[in-house]
Formats: C-alpha cells, sequence, structure tokens
C-alpha cells in the first residue's frame, strides 16, 4: 500500500512537478483552443460537401472522409510531422498536431453533422424554399441549427475525443501536458507526475463526460 | 364568367419520377381570386401538380405561367418565383426552433431583406389575420395542430404570394381542428386570393370554391363549376370516387 | 529528376519496400493481433457489465457508472503510460503487448458498456413484462428477448466506436510493441525515407477500410431505428 502511495500518488514529486506540469496544460488549452474550433468547421465544410446534390463534390469527400477515418490519428500525425521532411515540408510540431487534427477530426465532427442533417425530414426545406429561400439560407436558417440540436451528444463526445487526442502531441514531442508529465516522470523515476496528468484531464473532461450522458438520455427519451 | 383573367396557366404537363408517369398531360387555368379544388383518389397526382407549381418538381414537359410569366423556364431565379407562390402543406413544417412570429419574419428578413422592426410588424399583421395574435411569441411544440397550420398560412401570406397552393392543409388535424382552418381559407377566399387546393373537404369545396378538377392517374378525368361536379358528374370514375368519398 | 521522380522516391520507393516489407507485414500482423483480442475481451467485459447493471443493485452500479465515466474522461495514453511505467516499480512487469491489450479493453469495455446499456433501456417495459409474465427469468429475458432487440439499436455506433478504439493499437508504437506503426517508424529511420510510413499507412487503409465501410453501411441500415 505504501509503495502504491509513494509510486503513484507522491506528493513530494508531485509538488515539484507543479510548475512544469501547469505549463503543460497551458498548452493542452492552447491546442483544445484551436483543433476544437477548426475541427467544428471543417467538419461543417466536410458535411455540406457530403449532403451537396452534386455527385461530382459528394464523392471525393466521401473517400476522403473514409481514409481519415482509417488511419489512426498517431500514424497520420507521425505521417505528417516524420514523413513530410522527407519531401522537403518541414513543420513545428506545433503545425504538424494542427494540421493532422484538422484532417482527423473534420472528417469525424463532419459525419456527425451529416447524420444530423439527413434526421430533418425534407419538408422543412420544401417550407424554407416555398418561402423563397436559397438552398444555403434553408441549409443556414432551418435545417443546421435542428440538425445541431439533434446530434449535440454526439457533438459533445466527439470533442471529448478530441481533448483527450490532444496528447498524442507528445509523441512528436509537443510540450502539452502529458509530455510535461512524462518528461517529469523520467527524470524522477516516478509515476507520480502522470497520475498528476490523468488529474488534469479528469478535472477538464468528467464534467464533460457527465454532460454527454445527460443529453444522450435526454435525447433518446 | 365572362372576362376571366386567368393568373394560372397550366399547358400540357408531364411529370416522370424514374418510371412512374406521375402527371400526363395536365392543362387546367385559374382566374384571379378563383379557388380551383384538386380532388381525386390517393396517387393520382394531386400533389405532384402543386408541387410543380411552386417548383419544388421540374416537369419533365409542358409550362406553367404564372400571371404570364413562363415558370418552366431553364434559367429561371427559382427564389423569386417561390416567394410569388405560397405553399401550405399537409404536415405544416413549421420551423421547430422558432417562434410562431420567427416563422412568419425569416422569409421576410432574409428574402426580402426587411428590417427586423419591420418584418415583426408584418409576422404580427399576418398572425391576427389568421387570429392568432396572442400566440405569436409560442413555439410549435406549444400549439395545436390547427393553430400550426394557421402560422404557416400566415408564414406564405406575409409574402404577399399572387397564388397560394394547399395540399391537404386538413388531413393531420383532429376533426374539431379542420374547422378554424377552412374558416381562415375562406375569409382568404373572400380577400381574393387566388388559391389551389388538394383536400377532401367536399362539403367546404361545394361551398366555397368556383372550379372543381377531379384527376385520376396523372390525367383530369373532368372539370366544372362544383354543382356540375358534384351533382351531375358525367364520367363513371368522377361518380364512383364521390360516391365512395361521401360514405 | 522530376517532381514525380522525387515524389515516388520519397514515398514509394521500390528498393526500401523490397527490404522492409516483411517488417511492415509482422507489424500488420501484431496488430492484428491485439485488435482482435481487444475487440473479443472489451466487448464482452462491456457486454457482462451491461447485463450486471441491468440488476439495479446499487453497490454495483456505482462502481460501474465511475469506470465507464473514468474511462470516457482519460486519454488512453495517460493509462498506458502509468501502467507501463509505473507498474514495474511495484514489482509487477507487464510486456508492453499486454499493457495495450488491457488498457484498450477496458476502454473499450467502458463504451461497449454504455452502448449496450443505451440498447438495453430502449427496449419497452412491455416486452419485459410479456417475456417474464411466461415465466422466463431475469436472465433468461435479457439473453433471449430483451438483448437481440437490443443488438439494432447497438450495432452502428458499436462498430464506430469498435474502429476507434481498435485505431489506438498505434499507441503500442509509444512503449515498444512491434506492432504496424512502430515497424514502420523503425524502418523508416535506418531507411532515411518515408516509405515505410507511407506502407504503414497503406496498410491501415487496408485494414480498416472494409471496416469503416461496414459500419457506414449498417448506419444507414438502422438509421430509422434512431428515432
Ligand atoms: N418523389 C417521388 N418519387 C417517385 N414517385 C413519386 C414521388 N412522389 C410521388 N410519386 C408517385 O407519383 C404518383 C403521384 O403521386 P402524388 O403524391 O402526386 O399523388 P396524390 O394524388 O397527391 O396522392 P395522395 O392523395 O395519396 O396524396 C404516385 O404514383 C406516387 O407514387
Ligand atoms: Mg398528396
Amino acid at each position: 500500500m505504501e509503495q502504491i502511495l509513494f509510486q503513484f500518488f507522491n506528493l513530494d514529486i508531485m509538488i515539484q512537478a507543479w510548475p512544469i506540469m501547469l505549463r503543460g496544460f497551458g498548452m493542452t488549452l492552447l491546442l483544445c483552443i484551436v483543433v476544437i474550433p477548426s475541427g467544428l468547421l471543417g467538419g461543417l465544410v466536410v458535411a455540406l460537401a457530403s449532403t451537396s446534390e452534386k455527385r461530382w463534390i459528394r464523392w471525393p469527400v466521401a473517400v476522403l472522409v473514409d481514409i481519415f477515418r482509417a488511419i489512426p490519428p498517431l500514424a497520420l500525425l507521425i505521417m505528417i510531422s516524420a514523413g513530410l521532411p522527407f519531401a522537403g515540408i518541414r513543420l513545428s510540431p506545433f503545425t504538424a498536431v494542427c494540421l493532422s487534427f484538422l484532417l482527423n477530426n473534420s472528417a469525424y465532427y463532419g459525419e456527425i453533422y451529416r447524420a444530423g442533417i439527413e434526421s430533418i425530414g425534407t419538408g422543412q426545406d420544401e417550407a424554407a424554399r416555398s418561402t423563397g429561400l436559397t438552398g444555403f439560407q434553408s441549409m443556414v436558417y432551418v435545417i443546421l441549427p435542428q440538425a445541431v440540436r439533434n446530434v449535440l451528444p454526439d457533438l459533445v463526445s466527439n470533442t471529448i475525443e478530441v481533448v483527450k487526442l490532444t496528447s498524442l502531441a507528445s509523441v512528436v514531442a509537443f510540450a502539452e501536458l502529458l509530455y510535461s508529465a512524462d518528461m517529469a516522470r523520467s527524470v524522477t523515476y516516478n509515476a507520480s507526475p502522470i497520475v498528476m496528468a490523468a488529474c488534469f484531464y479528469l478535472v477538464l473532461l468528467w464534467p464533460a463526460v457527465r454532460l454527454a450522458s445527460r443529453l444522450e438520455r435526454k435525447l433518446s427519451t | 364568367m365572362s372576362q376571366r383573367l386567368p393568373i394560372l396557366t397550366i399547358d400540357n404537363l408531364h411529370l416522370r419520377y424514374g418510371d412512374v408517369d406521375a402527371l400526363r398531360g395536365i392543362t387546367l387555368e385559374a382566374g384571379t381570386g378563383e379557388m380551383t379544388f384538386l380532388i381525386g383518389p390517393s396517387g393520382s397526382g394531386k400533389s405532384s401538380l402543386l408541387r410543380c407549381c411552386n417548383r419544388l418538381e421540374t416537369p419533365t414537359s409542358g409550362k406553367i405561367y404564372v400571371d404570364g410569366e413562363d415558370i418552366t423556364q431553364r434559367y429561371i431565379n427559382l427564389n423569386r418565383v417561390r416567394r410569388g407562390i405560397g405553399m401550405v402543406f399537409q404536415s405544416f413544417n413549421l420551423y421547430p426552433h422558432m417562434s410562431a412570429k420567427g416563422n412568419v419574419m425569416l422569409a421576410l428578413r432574409k428574402v426580402l431583406g426587411k428590417s427586423r422592426a419591420e418584418a415583426e410588424a408584418i409576422a404580427l399583421k399576418q398572425l391576427e389575420r389568421v387570429g392568432l395574435s396572442d400566440r405569436a411569441g409560442h413555439y410549435p411544440n406549444q400549439l395545436s395542430g390547427g393553430q400550426q397550420q394557421r402560422v404557416a398560412i400566415a408564414r406564405s401570406l406575409a409574402l404577399e404570394p399572387k397564388i397560394m397552393l394547399f395540399d391537404e392543409p386538413t388531413s393531420a388535424l383532429d376533426p374539431e381542428l379542420v374547422g378554424e382552418v377552412l374558416k381562415v381559407m375562406r375569409q382568404l377566399k373572400d380577400d381574393g386570393m387566388t388559391m389551389v387546393v388538394v383536400s377532401h373537404e367536399m362539403r367546404f369545396a361545394k361551398a366555397a370554391s368556383d372550379h372543381v378538377v377531379f384527376m385520376a392517374e396523372g390525367q383530369i378525368v373532368e372539370a366544372g363549376p362544383p354543382a356540375q361536379i358534384f351533382d351531375e358528374p358525367v364520367a363513371e370514375r368522377t361518380r364512383t370516387f364521390l360516391q365512395e368519398a361521401y360514405h | 529528376m522530376t517532381r514525380f521522380d522525387r515524389f515516388i522516391d520519397t514515398f514509394f520507393k521500390p528498393e526500401v519496400m523490397q527490404q522492409y516489407w516483411p517488417d511492415i507485414v509482422s507489424g500488420l500482423f501484431v496488430t492484428c493481433q491485439i485488435a482482435i483480442l481487444v475487440i473479443v475481451s472489451g466487448i464482452s467485459l462491456g457486454l457482462a457489465l451491461a447485463i450486471l447493471r441491468s440488476y439495479g443493485f446499487k453497490v454495483i452500479n456505482l462502481p460501474i457508472v465511475i469506470f465507464v465515466d473514468l474511462l470516457r474522461a482519460l486519454p488512453p495514453l495517460v493509462l498506458i503510460l502509468i501502467l507501463y511505467f509505473g507498474l514495474p516499480n511495484l514489482g509487477i512487469n507487464l510486456s508492453g503487448f499486454l499493457v495495450l491489450w488491457m488498457v484498450l479493453t477496458l476502454v473499450l469495455a467502458a463504451f461497449a458498456e454504455e452502448i449496450f446499456w443505451a440498447g438495453i433501456l430502449s427496449v419497452p417495459e412491455g416486452q419485459w413484462q410479456a417475456a417474464r409474465s411466461t415465466g422466463l427469468g431475469r436472465f433468461q429475458t435479457l439473453i433471449y428477448v430483451v438483448i437481440p432487440q437490443a443488438v439494432r439499436m447497438t450495432v452502428a455506433p458499436l462498430t464506430n466506436r469498435t474502429i476507434a478504439i481498435t485505431k489506438n493499437t498505434a499507441l503500442g508504437m509509444v512503449i515498444g510493441v512491434p506492432e504496424l506503426l512502430n515497424q514502420a517508424t523503425t524502418a523508416q529511420s535506418f531507411a532515411a525515407n518515408a516509405t515505410p510510413l507511407m506502407m504503414a499507412t497503406i496498410a491501415y487503409l487496408i485494414l480498416f477500410i472494409p471496416v469503416v465501410y461496414a459500419g457506414r453501411r449498417l448506419e444507414k441500415a438502422y438509421a430509422w431505428r434512431r428515432h
């Protein structure tokens, strides 16, 4: 028992690691601030394209979405940060993370929006068009507000996944929360900093997880 | 009926969905301020005809003129055309995320570009017209079916359309709510609105319509004033249909 | 060299392919192995937890809910690092393979439990009453009446979730599991060329595209159930 406390919940080490962890947490938040809005926006573009009436828009997007849903996010990240330099394209770790996240998250958010759009009956679009709204206006003012409400739980739980995914940035040496924790671990030979990182994630995400379950239940009944 | 001003002219209209012939040569005329009633068995193409008039469907061939303008032209601004032709749906299709007032205001603001205050004033006026001024702030799920349909009518009226199309406006309503919607339609007629109505309310057709058109299998079987169609139908099909409908 | 030649030379160099394809294949094999193990154990554990939860004992349900929440809130990589680097200090030495399998199993079990539970809840009370009135026991009702109906609702989300979690086998790279991505990055640093990474990407596509596609079909087929 004492061993467990010493190895996983070592207060001395945690206090020592606090400043670096805090900085790492800041970087994680920074990543989230960039990566979540860009994914939400990219996903919207994907959804609009994949519900388009024009086949030559719909098809290529569907293929791209499937490709990015099939490649592990870490493989994509490494491809971009370690593969592209061989082609003469050198990105900072931050840019590489943001780019790979944009590709991956747009595919996932895009699928969620698409399901939402498809859940709205055609009557809504017809009513809107019959009053002279353009297809785009009908989408923006009539379809999307309802679609987003219908898939809100999925949007929330995907956002949780996105925040968790930011931990992958540690693999390409971007100094976010988990990277900082692993640094501290390798210096102290003690797992407490990583447990501490886990606590940070919990503080950030547990409320979101609760919210997601609440929303899921509310919408299904 | 000497000088009828036709505001809607349909000329040999055809519509195919894949291998289904929904409309097979419809020719029809409606004068300003008239109410034209479309009746016929299920699948006879009544909805298809209305949807063509609002260009929710594109006819395969044939012409539709609204106030002299051919709306089946290939390069035509559909949004402008549609705003001049109101459509009321069986299932209301109110926007559930907007209040009654918001439903009416949306196209006023986004299509006609009116200011919020202006749009609101028009919305309130139109809601009053359908007897719902006290429900302006209610959301669709707080309204009865009859009230929802009246909001939908106000939503179309607000754009001051030349023609109003009704596709079974009362079919989704409980019987005791049908009357309030028909009353609004009757009042519209008295205000001089041109209307094309698909409905099974035969008694209303008899009392309020100028023209009754009986359709079957994508064609017009018989058309004429209500007294003639209901009381002395010529075609055998019309007779059997009316017998079953009254039953 | 033309642009095209340079592109081929960077991402599809034949010599590199020839030299490293056995490594990539062995990596693919390990990836499949973990994937299958995780899917079997994760889904079984998830189902077991959902069944347990349907009995409605507070003492059991609270821990299940906390377990599910924890695993939904924590990045798998954090759990992997805690177990892989923390346990040896307690004298417990687990291989990277074992740690990866355990963590992904727990994560999948948590998500699967949620999905199965939602499915069970979606079956109308009348089904329970009808089954119980014919003398079926609680467990029998679950197995023969409720779960077969619940499955319809769970197939699509479960497939999608399973794909997402199975892709996390790539995290094995961080703790030295010789799976696909690990083999590729190792080969890449030896060959000083991006071809192995491209090979791994293609291998992932071959492995997952059919499943992603199947998930899409299932989603469409069962879409009507969700509304
Ligand atoms: N979107 C569509 N695709 C294919 N066929 C269609 C479509 N809409 C209508 N049809 C077919 O066209 C024919 C006419 O349909 P329509 O809806 O116009 O009939 P209706 O007279 O309005 O019938 P109801 O009284 O049942 O509403 C029917 O055979 C119908 O099956
Ligand atoms: Mg119809």
